[in-house]
């Protein structure tokens, strides 16, 4: 479905394109004054994808939120998107959403069906998560904005947060890579060496993995004596592995050959169809990145992407790795073994 | 020489300005872009097409020439 003004039009950057650099944000918030509460587990310091406060010790709160404007021109694809991007830094955490909060603005020029339909797939995706959307708030702005606040539960004991990754650990990636300059290139018109109908193919593909949620995931993991997790959403895998490696003292080798990506992705990468958030990850993550071979700067832009609902991102005890990766197979069939942990070398983050 | 501004426009539309504009015979162009992803996009863009690429910076802006 269509609206008559295309909703990725009204919007100045697209899903988690729109995010603020990772460096800005740190210098933001230097310096503020706050509260400090030894049940406050994962906090505004850890660059985290939630924070958990411990409730009893069976019982911790998960809260987060994400919203951005629109990635896509449906409105019910968008509202499901946005939700299932929100809903991830729940499950990213190890946690399980319980209740959420929509967080919506919107232009005077758009309708009250297209307004219903982003909620509707909001909803949508909320109630596969098992969770209860109880409110929200909506303004009225030049730009359109939906997503979600989200509380979830997680046992204190089994918190992954994406700084308990350890050398001899292998990373596992649970969706593939390349949705940030693909959807730039759609934006453009422009996807090199497809017709029309394999455009069409494409654009559903990716959507679909974005409207996926990364329940799944989370359940398989939890199950496997799982070090650290974090979801590869704006910052893109380099910027979320420069944050893993950095807050777990460790370096991550990344296995260039094995990382999943949507092929297309490549020879849009050379067209120049790339959006900007990348650049903003390059700036952010290159300095600790260490390009070790003959790795082609298409791939490591694909490596800088911005991802809109990415996948999760585990490190896993080696021991387990198999075993966890052929589970995982079943239920996210792209799940791919990308790298490992080392102890520090020359660099945070070695591409292979 | 095809003269074309691109500045205040975001990806991907610098680089729909340039390749609408290539598709003419002309064998030089020169597009302002004002942002670094503008910059790149683009060069990348004409480096692919098998251009020159030559960049000129001046108080946040950018001068790309290109040469077939």
């Amino acid at each position: 479905m269509e609206t008559e003004v295309k909703l990725t039009k009204l919007a100045s950057c697209a899903g988690c394109g729109a995010k603020v650099g990772a460096g800005t944000l740190v210098h933001l918030l230097e310096g503020f004054r706050t509260h400090t509460d030894p049940r406050l587990i994962v906090g505004y310091d850890k660059s985290d994808d939630a924070s958990v406060y411990v409730l009893d010790d069976k019982t911790a709160l998960v809260q987060t939120t994400d919203f951005f404007p629109p990635i896509v021109d449906d409105p019910f694809l968008y509202g499901q998107i946005a939700a299932a991007n929100a809903l991830s830094d729940v499950y990213a955490m190890g946690g399980e959403p319980r209740l959420a909060l929509n967080i919506m603005c919107i232009p005077d020029s758009m309708d009250k069906e297209t307004v219903q339909e982003i909620l509707r797939g909001g909803y949508d995706k909320a109630y596969e998560a098992g969770a209860i959307i109880t409110g929200g708030h909506t303004i009225h702005g030049a730009e359109p904005i939906y997503g979600l606040a989200v509380s979830g539960f997680v046992h204190p004991d089994k918190v992954l947060t994406n700084s308990g990754a350890k050398p001899g650990d292998v990373l596992i990636l649970t969706k593939p890579l390349g949705i940030g300059i693909l959807t730039t290139a759609l934006k453009a018109g422009i996807v090199p060496d497809v017709d029309e109908q394999q455009a069409a193919d494409l654009e559903k593909r990716i959507f679909a993995q974005m409207a996926t949620l990364n329940r799944a995931a989370r359940d398989v993991m939890v199950r496997y004596p799982v070090h650290s997790c974090t979801d590869i959403t704006g910052f893109a895998l380099l910027g979320h592995s420069f944050e893993m490696a950095q807050g777990s003292g460790v370096t991550i080798h990344i296995e260039t050959a094995r990382v999943p990506y949507h092929k297309e992705a490549a020879a849009c990468a050379e067209m120049g169809l790339i959006p900007a958030g990348a650049y903003r990850n390059r700036d952010y993550a290159e300095h600790g990145v260490l390009v070790r071979g003959d790795i082609s700067r298409s791939m490591q832009d694909i490596l800088y992407d911005p991802q809109t609902s990415g996948g999760l991102m585990m490190a896993v005890p080696k021991e387990c790795a198999s075993a966890l990766l052929d589970e995982l197979h079943e239920a996210v069939p792209a799940a791919a073994r990308i790298g490992y942990v080392t102890e520090p070398e020359e660099a945070a983050i070695i591409l292979e | 020489m095809k003269q074309l501004d691109a500045r205040g426009l975001s990806c991907p539309e610098p680089v729909i300005m340039i390749r609408k504009a290539m598709q003419s015979a002309d064998k030089e162009y020169e597009i302002i872009v004002d942002n670094v992803a503008a910059r790149e996009n683009v060069t990348r863009f004409a480096e692919h097409q098998g251009c020159k690429v030559s960049v000129k910076e001046s108080g946040g802006e950018y001068t790309l020439s290109i040469t077939r």
